[in-house]
């Protein structure tokens, strides 16, 4: 298991945001988390991460490959984050250091887990611009986030979250923040790369058709709790849930807007 | 197959920065003024300290480019050896401002809750002191020297500086790309030295510059009011304070020293406004034209797919 979720409770004052949520994530896995904004869907991934804001406090037990992460000291843990686990933000347009190039912003990961001249750097940050697809990988490199459009810049946090070979990635919300036609291509592109290197995915959304092109089953996440687990496509056919069911006609009213 | 990779046309902080008349006028200034302080103190025209009571209030010439002063010494000799003084009491000023600022708005942003408050209004408090007048105070308790002005002025500014670094740092620290390269495995000093520093530092080379225009100005001041630089130390301050005293009989000769310290002051500011514009990335780097540089997107968020006409531009991407 490359990611193992067991009775994760996220409090924040006396508020319950994410109540004894267990999953297991296998190499390869891909998993969906779904559920309405404000559903706890964020504060687990941060809570993977180690990065709980201020107040919140994670009870539970988190494992990334077998290694226990709650309780661990900041120390500890940075060095898993970006190197076992990569992590996509939801808005490509803040995500990104506005003062610094695309290659640095690539290649960073790489430079905070070892020792690597600025030169292997920009190779390898041209070599990963090329495999997300960005136009132009040599030239790409050297130019600042403000030069690039909000597909292109997701495509940079994608590469970044991926350059140091994680074995699980987590993406929160990753495509909200595009138009539709570039969203499918980043979908795409998640599909692709998952698939090549085998790693494990942890997607989360509010949107099931988002859903049903990247992942194969899904928790869906109701006030912090775990309402409904399947495979994607039996969830979208005959969802059982109220929540769920919601989720699914937002889904159709969507679908038949934009048709 | 391996040959230098095509280089988008990349511009240097520098490059940009002389490429502006402004930034071009203020570097050659500061250029020269240094300059001069190294050349002076191996070699003037003439000593800037023999006095020669029979060669007083001489007007410019050959020998004495600038004239001479009212005890027959000569004011360009003079000048260029404060410059030095100039030059030190700027740098080490700057110094202890940078050194006081930084670790000050540190202390404010980063720490514990009550540390940081804790600091927040020790900041307050010494902001309300003006510079001048406590390098006036300690020159008075202490006897003047150029190392009060230096002290009193980089503490004063200092604390300036990390009133504004303070909120900026606190800014940038809740940025998603901070957030995000903490994901990416970096830690409090990583963060602080590729992104925070980066981030505050157009505000911060702005702050830096007026502190050491302030400092050049404290000393010209306070060597002026006789709390500076001592007798054996060319000053312009002080020469401005020897010449004034014939303002009404030798009216030119204080032009040297004013337009001295009036040009480095102007340089310093105008500088420091250069380098906060070169160092940004949104200014600096023109739009090459060719391979897909897009206008800035439209800040709202979320997809309108109902509305082609406010969907964002569309990518050069496959």
């Amino acid at each position: 298991m490359t990611l193992e979720i067991d009775h994760l409770t996220v409090t924040v004052g006396d508020r319950r945001v994410v109540d004894d949520l267990s999953l297991r994530l296998g190499p390869g896995e891909r998993l969906g988390l779904i559920g309405e904004s404000g559903s706890g869907k964020s504060m687990t991934t941060l809570a993977v991460l180690g990065l709980l804001p201020p107040g919140a406090r994670a009870t539970g037990s988190i494992r990334l490959d077998g290694r226990e992460v709650t309780g661990l000291a900041e120390r500890d843990l940075a060095p898993l984050r970006g190197a076992v686990v990569g992590t996509v933000f939801q808005d490509p347009r803040t995500s990104l250091d506005p003062v610094m190039t695309i290659g640095r912003q690539i290649a960073e990961p790489l430079h905070l887990h070892g020792r690597l001249s600025r030169r292997e750097g920009r190779a390898r940050a041209v070599a990963a611009a090329a495999e997300v697809g960005l136009p132009e990988p040599t030239t790409i490199v050297d130019r600042y986030p403000h030069q690039l459009s909000g597909g292109q810049r997701q495509r940079v946090v994608i590469a970044t979250a991926l350059i140091a070979r994680p074995s699980v990635l987590l993406a929160d919300e990753p495509t909200t923040a595009l138009d539709v036609t570039t969203q499918a291509e980043v979908l795409a592109l998640f599909r692709r790369l998952v698939d090549e290197r085998g790693t494990s995915l942890l997607f989360v959304t509010h949107d099931l058709a988002v859903l049903s092109r990247v992942a194969d089953d899904a928790l869906v996440l109701s006030h912090g709790r775990v309402v409904e687990r399947g495979p994607v496509t039996r969830l979208l056919r005959s969802p059982e849930h109220p929540v769920t069911r919601g989720l699914v006609e937002a889904t159709r009213a969507t679908t038949w807007r934009a048709s | 197959m391996r040959r230098p990779a095509p280089r988008l046309r990349r511009v240097s902080v520098v490059g940009v920065l002389l490429r502006t008349p402004r930034g071009a006028a203020a570097a050659t200034w500061l250029a020269l003024l240094l300059v001069a302080a190294a050349v002076s103190r191996a070699w003037t025209p003439l000593d800037p300290f023999t006095t020669d009571p029979y060669s007083a209030w001489l007007p410019p010439s050959a020998a004495h480019l600038l004239g001479t002063d009212s005890v027959g010494r000569d004011i360009a000799s003079y000048l260029l050896a404060a410059s030095a003084t100039t030059v030190v009491v700027a740098v080490c000023a700057g110094l202890v401002a940078v050194v006081v600022g930084l670790g000050l708005a540190a202390l404010g942003s980063l720490t514990a809750r009550w540390v940081r408050d804790g600091v927040a209004v020790l900041i307050d408090v010494l902001v309300a002191f003006p510079t001048i007048l406590v390098a006036m105070a300690l020159a008075a308790a202490f006897g003047g020297s150029l190392t009060v002005v230096v002290v009193a002025t980089g503490v004063g500014y200092g604390v300036t500086i990390a009133r504004v670094s303070r909120s900026e740092i606190r800014r940038v620290v809740r940025e998603d790309y901070v957030t995000a390269a903490r994901a990416s495995g970096a830690g409090t000093a990583a963060v602080l030295r590729r992104h925070v520093l980066p981030n505050i530092a157009p505000v911060f080379v702005v702050q830096l510059s007026l502190a050491m225009a302030t400092s050049i100005l404290a000393e010209a001041g306070l060597s002026f009011l006789g709390y500076g630089a001592s007798a054996e130390t060319a000053s312009w301050g002080r020469l401005l304070s020897d010449l004034q005293k014939f303002l009404g009989v030798h009216p030119w000769t204080v032009l040297g020293p004013g337009l001295a310290i009036t040009l480095t002051v102007l340089a310093l500011n105008l500088l420091g406004d250069a380098v906060r514009d070169a160092a940004d990335p949104r200014l600096r780097t023109r739009s090459p034209g060719r391979g897909g540089t897009l206008p800035p997107e439209p800040r709202a968020p979320g997809p309108s797919p109902a509305d082609p006409a406010r969907s964002p531009a569309p990518e050069v991407t496959s």
